[in-house]
């Protein structure tokens, strides 16, 4: 989906030539209906959680931020997200790599596959590993006799994330290093370098920005993920509930106004992701 | 490594990259899967037919398939003006627009549940000024779509928003010269051009929201045969213990998906021939 | 086939090493569970349970939606109690969500020391994996239910659609807020008893009955999964005219949203009754079951009657009882085992694929 979602020269648009736009009037329309569109559906759903969360003042709100069941969610999701996005960034890498600069069968069928957890539902995402781990699950007696926790603990909440996060660097590296092409490497090979060399010298500066920018919506989707972890994780109060999982628990508590100050939070984590986006592109557009 | 032609074979870790890559992606994703499919094959092929062919079932995909489908028409409507405004016109506070365009993609879906919920139901900020016009969107396939239509806002713009930036004037100067009208200078020479980020951002738009839990399940309502979808029927299923039930109807789902993501792909290539030959020629 | 030795290496590294990272997060989960908040030695694998040396015990208690705030409560009052007992420190840890969805968890491997869940049924389920002994109803007194409740309506101050009954919920304009049957416990209580109303109240038969229950849900315009959503639904967001709830539910909303609601007790309804149980193949794995029965059997006594009682449960012990006995209204109360048969039977006929309750949903019929 990336190359896709990412968009290297937002932000700098073409010189509008008179004869090439529209009359002021029609512009006009149409900025007005995209305002409105975004309004209703983007602009209020935010403005609503901040409206919510502060309801009942300053000092609740930072109770609800403070509560120790809310930072060990808190610290769960960032241990999570701190395994899933190193991980799925490994793959990217490697996944690009092999795709992007070699030719081979099944090639397409691969790309197909990675961006299938895309579009499975986060449900089934999370019921897999279910019935995979969970104890009535294929390993599940194995995983029992030896000890072994996956579901209902930190790395069955890992495993979901990982799944619902798998696609987001390989996807947004694969157009990037296609685009290109071998010939950097190849002259380093030619000139003698050889395996990791190649990469952190010549490929690694190439698609810096573009793996950053991966990771950084990996990261995002990683905290934010609701579906899928909610069917792996047990919901033990303080062990094993990430923020989103939280904030319904404490939602069903009647602190309504305690859960949006959590979603509050989520939510300044996405604005700040989208702030180093912003970044990031404009340092793409720069040395482009 | 049979599969692989020699002389492309210049740079090395091939074998590695791809070795470590197919792992991965067995260990992740592929065995996992599998897990689903073998568990729904403890039904038999009768029991099997029967669960994905129950009214209640059937009714849950078709809301899904429909609701995801009318988010995803009205994104394609809206992504292509929002692209378009954001490409070729300038206004005060476009770069917030623009960075806002991400935010469903970044925002935790349970929030978005709860927080479109709050605004459109019936005591909200907006659902109070709609119901005395007899519009209810909350508890409703509306609601539903709305839902979607928030998720799935970012795919259509960001497919689109690249190569509308891209795009040659030569052409849109040609038809001008020629006389063509604003208008049909868009259906003839913009629009055929933007037809495949189009659909390639439509159907992600629909894949993503055939699936999609967290967000719709707060709005929805949930009433069987009304307003249930069908990943919440899979959760019904499990909470009555029916494993291999549940996941017949995840298999279902899932083969959607792929087909889905397989023409998406398919599109990609076909979109990325037509641009070459045009370039081409 | 020109992957080298190296190359080789270096794969099955990296793939080991994925596999450690997680299991290593596996393992240490699982040995750090008993001692993560104190620190202290584990009681993990060991034999004898806490009747030696003081130790530090983690309990997991595995419950439905309604029961936070008594277990909050609850909890607090065990662990000291169990300090003054044997000078050892527990904490319990606890789990809630949908009946069902727990037991299911529990089943999948949630490693629950007790359950304390809204329905026998849902403790049968567990106990047919093996996991809890056959007859886990005779373990602790009153077929393992500490306490009972009922289901009541909870209406919008005042009362405005004068609702008094079962009957009233079949008009034309009355909007019913209920959860899910097939994902909510309380939900099937409210179901039965609504069933019971019409059997026994109205007199009707199966078909007559069946008729005034697909009327009573064309009233429901939303069917939440769990009670709790059902209670949001109707309090935060404001719609329906009365609520189905379980009297502790409907209680809990007064206390919480005050003056905006209020309750009427129907004249008949069902005695709901939550049951607990020890898991028992979790706590003999973890050398928990000591702490775990103590834990339920405190809840028998006045301490644990009281708390429940003051959560408006319907305490068993009778001194207790006498003293709360007016919080509650008066009203006739049928029972599942007595008028419907058992869990078994009522699951099967009603709420199992096909059941009765299907066929309100289904088209044309």
């Amino acid at each position: 989906m990336a190359g896709i979602v990412t968009n290297p020269r937002s932000g700098k648009s073409q010189p509008a030539k008179p004869h090439l736009t529209e009359s002021k009037a029609v512009r006009f329309v149409l900025i007005g209906i995209s305002l409105l569109f975004i309004g209703l559906i983007v602009i209020l759903p935010m403005v609503s959680v901040i409206a919510e969360s502060f309801r009942k003042g300053w000092e609740a709100y930072l109770s609800a931020l403070t509560d120790p069941d809310a930072m060990s969610a808190l610290k769960l999701t960032l241990i999570t997200a701190l395994i899933a996005v190193p991980l799925n960034t490994i793959f990217g890498v490697a996944a690009a790599w092999a795709i992007t600069k070699f030719k081979f069968r099944g090639k397409n069928l691969l790309v197909t596959l990675i961006d299938l957890p895309f579009a499975v539902s986060p449900v089934v995402s999370g019921l897999i590993y279910v019935l995979l781990f969970g104890a009535q699950g294929f390993l599940g007696p194995w995983l029992d006799k030896h000890d072994i926790d996956i579901i209902f603990a930190t790395p069955g909440i890992v495993l979901a994330t990982m799944f619902v996060t798998f696609p987001f660097v390989a996807r947004e590296l694969i157009p990037l290093m296609e685009a290109q092409g071998v010939q950097d490497e190849e002259a380093a090979v030619s000139l003698g370098a050889r395996g990791w060399r190649v990469f952190f010298k010549v490929t690694l500066p190439n698609i810096k920005w573009g793996l950053l920018y991966g990771m950084i919506l990996c990261n995002a989707r990683a905290m934010g993920e609701f579906g899928a972890v909610s069917v792996v994780s047990g919901h033990i109060r303080g062990e094993t509930n990430t923020l989103p999982l939280h904030i319904e628990i404490v939602y069903n508590e009647y602190q309504f106004s305690a859960a949006f100050a959590v979603a509050s939070l989520l939510m300044l984590l996405a604005i700040i992701t989208l702030v180093a986006k912003s970044i990031l592109e404009s340092r793409m557009h720069q040395e482009q | 490594m049979t599969l692989i032609r020699k002389k492309d074979r210049v740079l090395p870790g091939l074998s590695i990259t791809l070795g470590f890559s197919v792992l991965y992606l067995s260990l992740i994703v592929l065995i996992p899967l599998a897990a689903l499919v073998i568990k729904s094959a403890e039904l038999s092929p009768a029991e099997w037919w029967d669960t994905v062919s129950d009214p209640r079932v059937v009714a849950s995909y078709r809301l899904s398939l429909l609701t995801a489908f009318f988010a995803a028409l009205v994104n394609l409507v809206f992504g292509l003006l929002l692209a378009w405004v954001l490409v070729r016109y300038k206004f005060p506070g476009k770069k917030i627009v623009d960075g806002l365009i991400d935010l469903p993609f970044a925002l935790p879906t349970a929030v978005a549940g709860i927080a479109l919920t709050t605004i459109y139901a019936p005591k909200g900020w907006v659902g109070s000024l709609l119901e005395p016009l007899g519009i209810k969107v909350a508890y409703t396939p509306i609601g539903i779509t709305l839902a979607l239509i928030f998720i799935g806002i970012p795919f259509v713009v960001r497919t689109v928003q690249p190569i509308l930036q891209d795009m040659e004037s030569d052409m849109e100067e040609a038809a001008v010269l020629l006389g063509a009208y604003r208008a049909r200078t868009f259906f003839k020479i913009i629009l055929p051009d933007l037809i495949p980020p189009l659909l390639t951002g439509f159907a992600l738009a629909f894949a993503r929201g055939i699936g999609e839990y967290g967000s719709v399940v707060f709005i929805s309502g949930n009433m069987p045969m009304k307003t249930e979808i069908a990943p919440l029927l899979i959760i019904t299923k499990l909470e009555q213990y029916e494993y291999a039930q549940a996941a017949a109807v995840a298999v279902v789902l899932l083969l959607i998906s792929f087909v889905l993501l397989l023409m998406i792909n398919i599109l990609q290539r076909w979109s990325n021939r037509r641009l070459r030959t045009v370039k081409g020629g | 086939m020109r992957m080298t030795t190296f190359k080789t290496l270096r794969l099955v590294l990296i793939a080991t090493l994925i596999i450690s990272v997680l299991s290593a997060c596996g393992s240490n989960n699982g040995n750090n569970q008993p001692a993560s908040e104190s620190g202290a030695s584990t009681p993990a694998g060991e034999s004898s349970p806490a009747s030696e040396a003081p130790k530090d015990i983690e309990l997991l208690n595995v419950s439905y939606d309604p029961t936070r705030e008594l277990y909050e409560e609850f909890n607090k009052s065990f662990a000291e109690y169990w300090k003054g007992k044997t000078g050892g420190t527990v904490t319990i840890k606890q789990s809630h969500g949908g009946s069902g969805k727990q037991a299911r968890a529990v089943i999948d491997g949630l490693e629950a020391d007790v359950v304390t869940l809204a329905l026998g049924y849902d403790i049968d389920e567990i106990a047919a994996n093996d996991l809890i002994k056959p007859d886990w109803q005779q373990s602790f007194e009153q077929n393992s239910t500490p306490y009972t409740s009922t289901i009541v309506f909870l209406v919008r101050k005042g009362n405005p659609k004068g609702i008094k009954d079962w009957g009233d919920l079949i008009k034309e304009d009355i909007e019913v807020i209920t959860p899910n049957p097939k994902t909510s416990g309380g939900a099937r209580w409210n179901y039965l008893a609504a069933w019971g109303y019409a059997t026994k109240t109205l007199g009707y038969d199966e078909a007559q009955t069946l008729d005034f229950l697909k009327q009573l849900f064309k009233n429901v315009p939303v069917l939440d999964t769990g009670a709790r959503g059902s209670t949001t639904t109707f309090v935060e967001k404001g719609i329906g005219d009365v609520l189905l709830a379980w009297e502790n539910e409907a209680y809990l909303a007064l206390k919480e949203f005050g003056d905006d609601y209020e309750i009427v007790t129907p004249s008949i309804s069902i005695l709901a009754e939550p049951s607990v149980a020890v898991v028992d193949k979790n706590v003999d794995k973890k050398g928990s079951r000591a702490a775990a029965e103590e834990y339920l059997k405190y809840l028998y006594t006045e301490q644990g009657q009281e708390i429940a009682a003051k959560n408006f449960y319907r305490p068993r012990l009778q001194s207790v009882a006498d003293k709360y006995k007016d919080q509650y209204g008066q009203l006739n109360l049928l029972t599942i085992d007595q008028d419907f048969g058992g869990w078994a039977e009522a699951q099967a006929k009603h709420f199992a694929d096909g059941g009765t309750f299907d066929q309100i949903y289904t088209p044309g019929s």
